[in-house]
Parts: structure tokens; C-alpha cells; sequence
């Protein structure tokens, strides 16, 4: 299984595009909302952790696709498939590179796109940490929502209607984290919750996506 | 022996259904339309909100089949996914466009009784947000149907999302609550509270909803024979073009 994450991750990094198009797209959404809204810094300050989480959210959702395209054309999904390993392993190390690939870059670049938006002092921290616990979950999801539309042809499009509506609690743990943290109150409920969605999807959905998959393969 | 099974028996499901559909097509009519001509013409204006109060007849009993047919889907996913019935999956492929028309009715009545109730139309109100995002929920699964080719593969692949979307559907009712505070007012109707609407408006009100159920069992039916001709048309067709 670590092979296999290795093998993900070293795909992703030599093909390109994999660290670089989802970090690309969440700095554009991230410089187009004050294009959109006006560039008053209080303005921009209050909607800062929102616009920083559903930004992520969506080149998130960008990458999302290609976590199992490619090896169900070549084949080496069947391979995978048929292999000693169980598939609920192979979809949770399939999730684990996404995360890797995707939600910590983002995780990592928050703050300094925080700064563009004027995200206050108090924010910064918790701005890193509930997207360090967020983003695992994003993965997770957005896996499976992969493994039911690996079989389509055109399934990005089918894929985030499919996806984003599970991401709701997830956004909505993690922006009100920061949001608190912003307005001086304690975070540890949100940020609490948003680790129980973290922690129960990865229990749970490998299992869904590997049930998706097995169908897909069949 | 009688068992419920046997309507898994898409011929004996075919032959029940086209003996029930009659009559539950005049009792649903009685009952809805005595329940709404009722709720309308025979019930006193509320004190404060006037005859705003009597949209409740359509949107308390749609919202009641918005969730409710949403957990026969989940029931009939599993269903499909265990015993592997076609009527069942088909069933619940049937359901989610009813699901979906329940849900926006809600919505939308909602919408035009908080303008003058509540002085908008929308709100970030938990109750209004998780509806929206029940909505989105049909719609995702409405789409996963009508995109997969293969009949068994659509039906598997739409029951795991079903039994998926559930969990997340039900916490996002839970995370909305934490999120906003509602300005919808509780359930007005419970079987366990003290507290409950005047009679007058309650018995009209059980009977819309006795109504809506009527309906939403009979659409389904309907819709599930339709899916279950189309499906024999189809291999019809294909053994047409073998031969």
C-alpha cells in the first residue's frame, strides 16, 4: 500500500499539473472575489475564511477526476483491483495522495492568499489547522464521487453535482472555525465536528468507493 | 404462501398494481380534494396571519413526502441491494422526480408565505438551507441515473449514493442548525409534543397529508409500471433487431 502511494505520488508529480493547476486555480479564485466584491479591507476581512474554504473546495473538486481516470483506461485499475491488497485500501491510498497532492499545498498556500484578503492576525492559525483537518475529508469524499463516475465518459461535470452537496458540512464546520476564531470565541466545537466528519469519512467511505469501484469493473 | 416477496414478481407487481391503481386513484382524489377544499373554504383566518395561513394545507403535507420520499428511496436501494429485485430499484428511480417536485412545492410555497410572513422570500434559515440541500440531492441522484447506461450498474451505483447521501443529508441538517439560527417555527404537528395546531386546522391538515401520501404511493406506482414497460419495450426491441 505504501507503494502504491508512492507510485501516486510520483505519477502526479512527474505528469505535472498535480500540485500545480489546483494551487493555480484556488490563487485565481482567491484574486478574482476582490475584483468582484470591491477591495474595502473590512469587507474583505469578514468574508475572507469563507471565500478561502469554498475556494479550496473547488480546486479540490478540479483534481478530483483524475484520481482514478487514468488507471481505469490503462487498466491498472483492474489490476489493482485483482490484486492482494484490498480495494478499500487502494481507495483510501488513492484519497491519501489526492490529499497530498492537493489539500496540503492548499492547506500550506491559505495563509499566504489569507494576506491578500486581509484575513485578520487571530485568523491565521486556525485558518492552517481546520483546513489541515478539513481537507482530508474533501479527499475522502471526492474520492468516492470518483469511484461512482470512473466508469463515464464525461463524468466531471456529473461528478461535482454529485460531490458538492456532501461537501456541506464540511464547508460549514470549517469556515465557522475560523469564523469564530475571528470573532475571539472558542473554536473547539467546530473544529471538533470538523475532525469527527474527517475521521468518520475515512472510516466509512473507503468502503462505499470500493463498492462503487467493484461495480464500475464489472 | 403470501409473502411480500412476490411483488418482487414484476408480472404479479404489473398485475396488483393495475387492480389497486383504480381505486387508490378515486380515494386519493376524495381525500385531497376534501382536505383542500376544506383546509381552504371551511377553516377561520388565522389571527395574525390571515388566510396566508391556509398555503400550510399544500406545504406542511409536500415538505411531510419531500423527506419521506427520500427514505423509501433508501429503503428500496437496500432492498435492491440485497435481494437484487428490479421493481425495487426501478421503484426507487421512480420516486426521486416526485421526491424532487415535493421538495421544490415546498420551497416554493414556503417562499410565498414568508413574504408576507416573514417580510422575504428566502432565507439562510436551517430548515429552508437543508431543503435546498435536499433538493440538491435529488438532483445529483436524478443525474446519476440518467447517466449511466447499463440498468444494474445505474441501479447499484444510484442505491450506494442513496445509502451515502443519506448520512451526509442527514448531517447536513445538523451542521445548518449550528450554523444559522431558524426563523422557521417547529413542527406543528407531533405525536408525542402537548403543543399542537387548534383542531380546526388540524384535522383538514391530517387529511391533506393522508391526501399526499395517497398521491405520492399512486405516482409511484404509475411511474414504476411505466419504467417496468419501458424497460420490457426496450428488450423487445433489442430482440427485434437480433432476429
Amino acid at each position: 500500500m505504501i507503494a502504491l502511494l508512492t507510485r501516486d505520488l510520483i505519477l502526479a508529480i512527474r505528469a505535472g499539473g498535480g500540485f500545480g493547476l489546483g494551487l493555480a486555480f484556488f490563487l485565481i479564485v482567491t484574486i478574482l472575489v476582490p475584483f468582484g466584491v470591491g477591495p474595502e479591507s473590512a469587507i474583505l476581512s469578514v468574508i475572507a475564511p469563507g471565500i478561502l474554504w469554498v475556494g479550496a473546495l473547488l480546486a479540490c473538486l478540479l483534481s478530483l477526476d483524475r484520481i482514478f481516470a487514468l488507471d481505469f483506461e490503462d487498466g491498472s485499475l483492474d489490476l489493482l483491483a485483482t490484486a492482494p491488497i484490498p480495494l478499500e485500501g487502494v481507495v483510501a491510498m488513492k484519497a491519501a495522495a489526492h490529499w497530498v497532492t492537493t489539500g496540503l499545498p492548499l492547506t500550506l498556500a491559505a495563509p499566504v492568499l489569507g494576506t491578500l484578503l486581509h484575513l485578520p492576525v487571530e485568523g491565521y492559525l486556525w485558518m492552517l489547522l481546520s483546513l489541515a483537518i478539513g481537507t482530508p475529508a474533501l479527499s475522502m469524499i471526492g474520492t468516492f464521487g470518483a469511484a461512482l463516475t470512473v466508469g463515464l465518459k464525461r463524468g466531471g461535470l456529473l461528478m461535482s453535482l454529485l460531490v458538492l452537496p456532501l461537501y456541506v458540512p464540511t464547508l460549514i464546520f470549517g469556515a465557522e472555525t475560523v469564523k469564530r476564531a475571528l470573532d475571539g470565541l472558542t473554536t473547539a466545537t467546530p473544529a471538533l465536528m470538523l475532525a469527527g466528519v474527517t475521521l468518520a469519512t475515512c472510516a466509512l467511505l473507503p468502503f462505499a468507493a470500493a463498492a462503487a469501484i467493484r461495480i464500475n469493473l464489472r | 404462501m403470501a409473502s411480500i416477496w412476490q411483488y418482487a414478481n414484476p408480472v404479479k407487481f404489473m398485475q396488483t398494481s393495475a387492480k389497486v391503481l383504480p381505486a387508490l386513484s378515486v380515494l386519493t382524489a376524495v381525500t385531497l380534494i376534501v382536505g383542500l377544499v376544506w383546509g381552504f373554504f371551511f377553516t377561520p383566518d388565522d389571527y395574525k396571519q390571515g388566510s396566508t395561513v391556509k398555503i400550510m394545507f399544500i406545504h406542511v403535507p409536500a415538505a411531510l413526502m419531500a423527506i419521506n420520499a427520500w427514505l423509501m428511496m433508501l429503503v428500496a436501494s437496500l432492498i435492491w441491494l440485497v435481494r437484487r429485485h428490479h421493481v425495487s430499484a426501478l421503484a426507487a428511480r421512480a420516486a426521486a422526480p416526485i421526491g424532487i417536485t415535493m421538495t421544490l412545492i415546498a420551497l416554493f410555497t414556503g417562499a410565498i408565505w414568508g413574504q408576507p410572513m416573514w417580510g422575504t422570500y428566502w432565507a439562510w434559515d436551517p430548515r429552508l438551507t437543508s431543503f435546498l440541500v435536499l433538493f440538491l440531492f435529488y438532483l445529483g441522484y436524478m443525474a446519476l441515473w440518467a447517466a449511466i447506461e447499463n440498468p444494474d450498474a445505474a441501479a447499484d451505483l444510484t442505491s450506494v449514493l442513496c445509502m451515502v447521501g443519506s448520512v451526509f443529508a442527514l448531517l447536513s441538517r445538523y451542521a445548518v442548525n449550528f450554523w444559522n439560527q431558524g426563523l422557521h417555527q417547529g413542527a406543528s404537528v407531533s405525536l408525542d409534543k402537548e403543543e399542537h395546531v387548534n383542531d380546526v386546522f388540524f384535522y383538514p391538515l391530517l387529511l391533506c397529508m393522508i391526501g399526499f401520501v395517497l398521491l405520492f404511493v399512486l405516482l409511484v406506482l404509475l411511474r414504476t409500471r411505466t419504467e417496468i414497460r419501458t424497460r420490457r419495450l426496450k428488450t423487445l426491441m433489442a430482440r427485434e433487431r437480433m432476429t
